[in-house]
């Protein structure tokens, strides 16, 4: 189960419409072995476009520096797409690379930039393999677990 | 002295789960080759013909080898090499 505070929730919600048509995507790190979706790290997607994302190389070597000075982990890896359901592609499968990651999939295919629900999922993507996950949003993250 | 190299999350149950190991050689590829002596099917990780895999990003103190020249980067000993899948994907 991923448990996530609204702030970071809305956080790649609003991320999400703001770079429809083209998909978004970020993480949100945490402390090592946590499994505490703490610090929301927008990234820009290099590929700009409305249906791949990639992390932008520079950004990419400059964020896993700071995950590693802090003794973080992308706890959450986040993404949209924008024409089609919140479930993992084959290409998202394929190149899904952190086996302890929520990956989280938001769907912006009904309203766009617009304001209005979106799909926001969860899976785990190991050797291939995808399983969706609840997801339960809390006011604040519970203390104490690490 | 010899080269650092970085091991992402993936690639660590090639290493037995070392975040870094030490590595040696005059170029990526030689260095390549020594990780994968040591540290067996690793390379096919990283490389796949004769170029690294698209979606591996390699660097040599802290420059992307695609802009160095990928596998026939040189390399001296003290280099710090950092290995990290790209984080990509699409619908």
């Amino acid at each position: 189960m991923l448990v996530i505070d609204r702030s970071t929730r809305d956080a790649i919600v609003a991320h999400a419409k703001r770079d429809h048509p083209d998909e978004a995507c970020g993480i949100v790190a945490g402390p090592e072995g946590s499994d505490r979706p703490e610090r929301f790290l927008p990234m820009t997607n290099a590929a700009g476009s409305p249906t791949f994302y990639e992390f932008d190389s520079a950004e990419l070597l400059a964020l896993y520096h700071e995950l590693w000075d802090r003794d973080e982990e992308p706890v959450v890896v986040y993404h949209s797409h924008t024409a089609t359901e919140a479930y993992p592609s084959r290409t998202d499968i394929g190149l899904a690379s952190e086996p302890n990651a929520h990956y989280v999939l938001v769907s912006t295919r009904e309203h766009g930039n617009s304001d209005g629900p979106v799909e926001f999922r969860s899976f785990r993507i190991v050797d291939g393999a995808v399983t969706e996950e609840e997801v339960s949003v809390v006011d604040v993250l519970p203390t104490g677990t690490t | 002295m010899a080269i650092e190299v970085r091991i992402p999350t993936i690639l660590r149950t090639y290493t037995g789960g070392a975040k870094a190991v030490d590595g040696k050689g005059g170029s990526l590829a030689e260095l390549i080759d020594h990780l994968e002596a040591t540290h067996p099917g690793i390379k096919d990780r990283l490389v796949e013909g004769s170029d690294l895999r698209r979606f591996v990003n390699v660097y040599v103190n802290d420059e992307d080898v695609r802009f160095t020249g990928g596998l026939g980067t040189t390399l001296n000993d003290g280099d710090a090499v950092v290995v990290l899948p790209a984080v990509a994907g699409g619908a």
